[in-house]
């Protein structure tokens, strides 16, 4: 049976405009209903595969992104939803932006957009759990679970 | 004949000697000398007990002694005026005009009667059943571990709270004093006799409960003494008209009296009544949360093993009588009411001590509403509480002792992670807990044969109060739990300033805890049943099948072998260590976060008190008077109807 | 004989637990317009958890889970062996407290909250709880199930309150709104998951088989208001079970979750005035 049948999410907004996390939301909604992949929305690193991040990351939330990252059990994948995850955006050149979510943290899949649409998000979930699959493969085969970029 | 004799001395040793060894103890000065002497003595008791009941039981039954008592007679009167003198002395020191009262009407009568010869004869004075040698096995036992543990508690107690003058010597003989009084109590047969036992427990608590002489302790101290004075001016006017109007002047004879004679009601209604008082029972509650002043041991003491104790035996001793009449009513609806109102009372409180005595005040209330029901099984499940609690209780109380002297706190949520901190302490303190109300111990077999008593004898208001009761009682003890087994990071293990002689009382308790858990059969096989065949004529019937037992034993087992199987349930796979979640914003461990000034903060995590639904406030004031007018309407109705 | 039934409890009890767990969320969806999960999904989400690391925060949490995992499984061998009601509620009070213990060594808030408000929880259904073993006694004679399952007529005939208050504190022990006060099934609320919070990977897999198991031994009290010593009466029993689980899916879809001073409140007063007035008229009928 493959890990990937039940993909559980934490989502976090780290300085985003609220935009992205309202689609990300409309993903759980009728019209897209994510639950028929198996995924639920936990609000608990430690029950969480997935790792899902709007918005950029600035200096207060650096350390919590972090530290969520590191309460997630292995394997694990990061998701940077919208353009300002995934490299900062328009808030890119603010004095107090760090830049996109793989300043901190390793990400497996970038999802662009402002905002990402519902379908773009989804399509990023899905190949996220694609790759949760290969991780746990490497795992098992003693490997570290390695970062992979794509996009 | 000459078995008899050697019984008959043992039992004279254990009235006696305690009063001997409080004598030496009190003029012993401080030092290793008067530990020795202790040490000794509780040696000396325990062996004593444990040999009577083995030649008790070959034996074989019940046993009487001493007919005639003359001499004996007339040195307890002049004893009893020496303690209504006692009473009088510091009555007046303090301006407490109640108390003289209390024990002129209580003591005058009796001393009246047997000046004016009406007392009646016949009968023995002394008398040995299984009853009790159950209860000289919890009074010697429990009670010489907590001298023992004593020993080593004042020491310390008064290190840390150098403002009390250290009367240690007279507070350690004081103990052995209630111990004699209980033995005395338990082997009297003759109710004057038991009377003047009785009123030697009320003056020792009172002695005792005042130790500190603050203010607080010396108000506490006489309310307990006019609450027990109370009880034992009923206690007198039972032995009064028994003895003039029913011509009876011994314990069993009264009992055995119930059934032909109405007129018997009266003085079983008023031994009753004493008998509430002394087990703390609900309007009177009040005087065993007050009593928590005192230095542990003395708590434990009188709300473990002996002084609380007494009221419950006489119950027990009573409960045939009791059996489908009004006083039985009385003590049954005022034992279930207290079950059920100081199980909820005790949700609210903190303080480690205060939720122990709710706790001793609800399951002795579970125990009076047995005894009231008067059936054979009801009596078996009280016996069997009586044990069960003594033993469990006095843990829980000596542990305590040892984490306030050790830690400076007995706030039950100063314990948070003291299994890190104090895991020794903390082992013997989640046993003593999980004795009180865990499936398999001792407690909940006792609670489920008074459920299944109680269903049996289709007193409905009763089973209600035991199992909301029973709800609120797993509430309070499980809140405790949870802060002792909290693991909090870095914190580190404190320094074990626990004495020899404590740690000697607290293993031994936790080891009768645990064995009582898995013997309690044959306890009950050995004493409890030939007693209950005794007392109601009839063989007993074991009221927990010998297969539920087996599963109990199964259910010890796993907990035994649980760290092996867990492993196996895990497959041995290795657990990663991270830190727990807050959000995101621990700071490096689980003890601070970043608050939303980016400040660092502390986290602090209480245990639900509730207050505002389950407070002292709220409910005791209610509760008592509920209790009051339980009680006197049908005391009234009781006596009046036997009139 | 009893291996049998022991076995067979161990077998199919998850089998029945995830297929339910699975119509409980398929339900759940329709019921907001959706399409929802396979109906297996809860399967998936067991083999996936099992199949996960595990964090810890500290080295007694898998000790406890443990033993609530055991001690679930022993009540509920115990029930369906035949074995002693009233020791079925203490053996499974026992496991819950395990439980409980496990969110408070973890010495983190959510879970801390989730174990006071667990606590309570027991505390309100306690009494139902064993007013139903002792509603069982009295009408039936016998405490022991075995027994009480060969009784000449179904028990509910004697109880219908009991089976009331019954079904009552079953929302309370599926954690089903609106008592789903001591964890939640959904995110974004204000405990995140309350007791089993801090719990990961295999270890949080050992609890959710344990509800499978636990949800199924509670089932089984459910049907053996039904059962007589008529074989079809079973069929009827397991009818009623389903039908349980599914009035309690809807409840948990149609009531918003209630503060725990209005779950306490509410139902003591449904134990009271059913179960009470239940065991107060059989007892004089009796």
């Amino acid at each position: 049976m493959n890990i990937s049948k039940s993909p559980w999410l934490l989502h976090y907004d780290g300085s985003s405009c609220n935009g992205c996390d309202i689609e990300v939301l409309a993903c759980t909604t009728p019209v897209y209903d994510v639950e028929r992949f198996g995924v639920v929305n936990t609000g608990n690193p430690k029950h969480a595969d997935i790792f899902l991040i709007t918005g950029g990351i600035n200096s207060q939330n650096r350390e919590v992104v972090k530290q969520l990252y590191s309460q997630m059990p292995d394997p694990k994948v990061v998701v940077a939803v919208g353009i300002c995850a995934c490299d900062g955006g328009i808030f890119k050149e603010c004095y107090n932006i760090l830049g996109g979510v793989d300043t901190v943290i390793p990400v497996d899949i970038y999802v662009p957009g402002c905002a990402a649409k519902p379908e773009s998000i989804i399509d990023g979930v899905v190949k996220a759990v694609a790759l949760l699959d290969k991780k746990r493969a490497a795992m098992k085969a003693g490997k570290a679970p390695v970062a992979q970029k794509e996009d | 004949m000459g078995e008899m004799v050697v019984i008959m001395e043992m039992i004279a040793t254990l009235m006696v000697f305690p009063f001997l060894a409080a004598l030496l103890i009190a003029l012993a000065k401080p030092g290793k000398l008067r530990d020795g002497l202790i040490y000794c003595s509780s040696f000396v008791i325990v062996a004593t007990v444990l040999l009577l009941c083995v030649s008790s039981l070959q034996g074989g039954g019940t046993q009487s002694y001493l007919l005639e008592t003359q001499m004996l007679d007339e040195f307890f009167m002049v004893v009893e005026l020496g303690l209504m003198g006692l009473v009088f002395y510091y009555g007046i020191r303090y301006k407490r005009w109640i108390v003289l009262l209390l024990s002129a009407a209580g003591t005058l009568p009796v001393v009246w009667m047997e000046a004016a010869g009406l007392s009646a004869e016949g009968g023995e004075h002394i008398l040995v059943d299984h009853l009790t040698l159950i209860m000289c096995l919890v009074v010697g036992i429990v009670g010489a571990l907590i001298c023992v543990y004593a020993v080593g508690y004042i020491k310390d107690y008064h290190k840390h709270h150098t403002e009390y003058k250290d009367r240690s010597s007279f507070f350690l003989s004081m103990l052995f004093v209630f111990m004699g009084a209980m033995f005395g109590l338990i082997f009297s047969s003759n109710l004057t006799w038991i009377y003047f036992f009785w009123e030697i427990t009320t003056l020792c608590s009172f002695l005792l409960i005042g130790y500190t002489q603050t203010e607080e302790a010396v108000n506490n101290s006489f309310r307990a003494l006019w609450m027990n004075l109370l009880g034992g001016m009923g206690f007198s006017f039972a032995i009064l008209y028994s003895s003039i109007a029913l011509h009876i002047a011994n314990l069993q004879d009264l009992v055995a009296a119930s059934a032909g004679n109405g007129a018997v009601i009266v003085p079983v209604t008023l031994l009753a009544f004493a008998a509430l008082t002394k087990s703390a029972q609900m309007p009177f509650s009040r005087w065993l949360l007050g009593a928590m002043v005192a230095p542990t041991p003395t708590s434990a003491l009188l709300h473990s093993a002996t002084m609380v104790k007494a009221g419950v035996y006489l119950l027990i001793r009573l409960a045939p009588s009791l059996h489908g009449n009004l006083v039985g009513v009385m003590v049954t609806c005022i034992g279930g009411f207290t079950f059920f109102a100081a199980s909820l009372l005790a949700i609210s409180q903190s303080d480690g001590k205060k939720v122990l005595a709710y706790s001793t005040i609800s399951n002795l209330g579970l125990i009076t509403a047995c005894a009231g029901v008067g059936l054979q099984e009801a009596v078996w499940a009280a016996t069997l509480l009586l044990v069960f609690h003594a033993v469990s209780k006095s843990l829980l109380f000596l542990s305590v002792g040892a984490v306030e002297n050790s830690t400076g706190s007995r706030n039950i949520e100063d314990m948070h992670g003291l299994i890190v901190r104090l895991p020794k302490l903390a082992f013997v303190m989640i046993v003593g807990i999980c004795g009180m109300f865990l499936a398999p111990f001792g407690m909940l077999i006792s609670k489920w044969a008074a459920l299944k008593a109680f269903v049996d004898s289709k007193s409905v208001w009763l089973v209600v109060f035991l199992v909301f009761g029973s709800a609120s009682t797993l509430f309070y003890w499980g809140k405790w739990l949870g802060k002792l087994v909290a693991v909090i990071h870095r914190s580190e293990q404190l320094k074990d300033t626990v004495r020899k002689s404590e740690k000697c009382s607290l293993y031994t308790l936790t080891f009768l805890v645990i064995a009582l858990c898995i013997l309690f059969p044959v306890f009950s096989g050995v004493f409890v049943e030939p007693f209950l065949s005794q007392m109601f004529n009839t063989t007993v019937v074991a009221l927990i099948s010998g297969s539920d037992i087996n599963a109990m034993l199964l259910m010890l087992c796993m907990i035994v072998i649980l760290p092996v199987m867990v492993n196996l349930l895990t497959f041995g796979k290795e657990n990663k260590m991270v830190i727990s979640y807050m959000a995101g914003v621990n700071r490096g461990d689980d003890r601070t976060f970043v608050d939303s000034f980016g400040q660092e903060k502390s986290m602090y995590l209480a245990n639900w008190y509730m207050d505002e639904y389950f407070g002292e406030k709220k409910l005791l004031k209610p509760s008592l008077v509920l209790a009051s007018a339980i009680m006197v309407i049908l005391m009234i109705l009781a006596i009046g109807g036997a009139i | 004989m009893g291996i049998l039934k022991i076995a067979l409890y161990l077998i199919l009890a998850p089998f029945i637990g995830g297929f339910l767990a699975g119509i409980d969320r398929k339900i759940g969806a329709r019921f907001q317009g959706r399409q929802g999960p396979p109906l297996l999904q809860p399967f998936y989400d067991l083999f996936k958890l099992f199949e996960k690391q595990s964090l810890v925060v500290n080295g007694v949490q898998d000790f406890f889970v443990g033993g609530y995992f055991i001690f679930i499984l022993f009540t509920g061998c115990l029930f369906f062996i035949g074995g002693d009601l009233l020791l079925v509620c203490f053996a499974l009070t026992l496991a819950e407290v395990f439980l409980m213990m496990a969110a408070c060594s973890a010495n983190s808030p959510y879970s801390a909250m989730g174990s006071q408000r667990e606590l309570l929880q027991m505390m309100a259904y306690e009494p139902m709880l064993l007013l139903t073993a002792i509603g069982f006694y009295i009408a039936t004679g016998s405490f022991m199930v075995g027994d009480i399952a060969q009784s000449s007529v179904s028990p509910i005939a004697y109880l219908p309150g009991m089976f009331f208050g019954f079904l009552y504190i079953l929302t309370i022990k599926f954690r089903k709104s609106p008592f789903d006060i001591s964890t939640s099934h959904h995110a974004h609320q204000e405990m995140v998951k309350g007791i089993t919070t801090e719990l990961s990977g295999n270890i949080l897999a050992l609890v959710e088989l344990a509800v499978w198991y636990e949800d199924v031994l509670l089932l089984g009290m459910v049907g053996l208001f039904i059962v007589n010593m008529k074989w079809w009466s079973f069929l009827i029993a397991a009818a009623v079970c389903l039908l349980a689980y599914i009035l309690e899916t809807f409840v948990d879809n149609l009531f918003p979750r209630v503060k725990w001073d209005s779950m306490l409140k509410s139902t003591w007063l449904v134990t009271l005035v059913a179960g009470g007035v239940n065991l107060l008229i059989l007892t004089l009928v009796h």
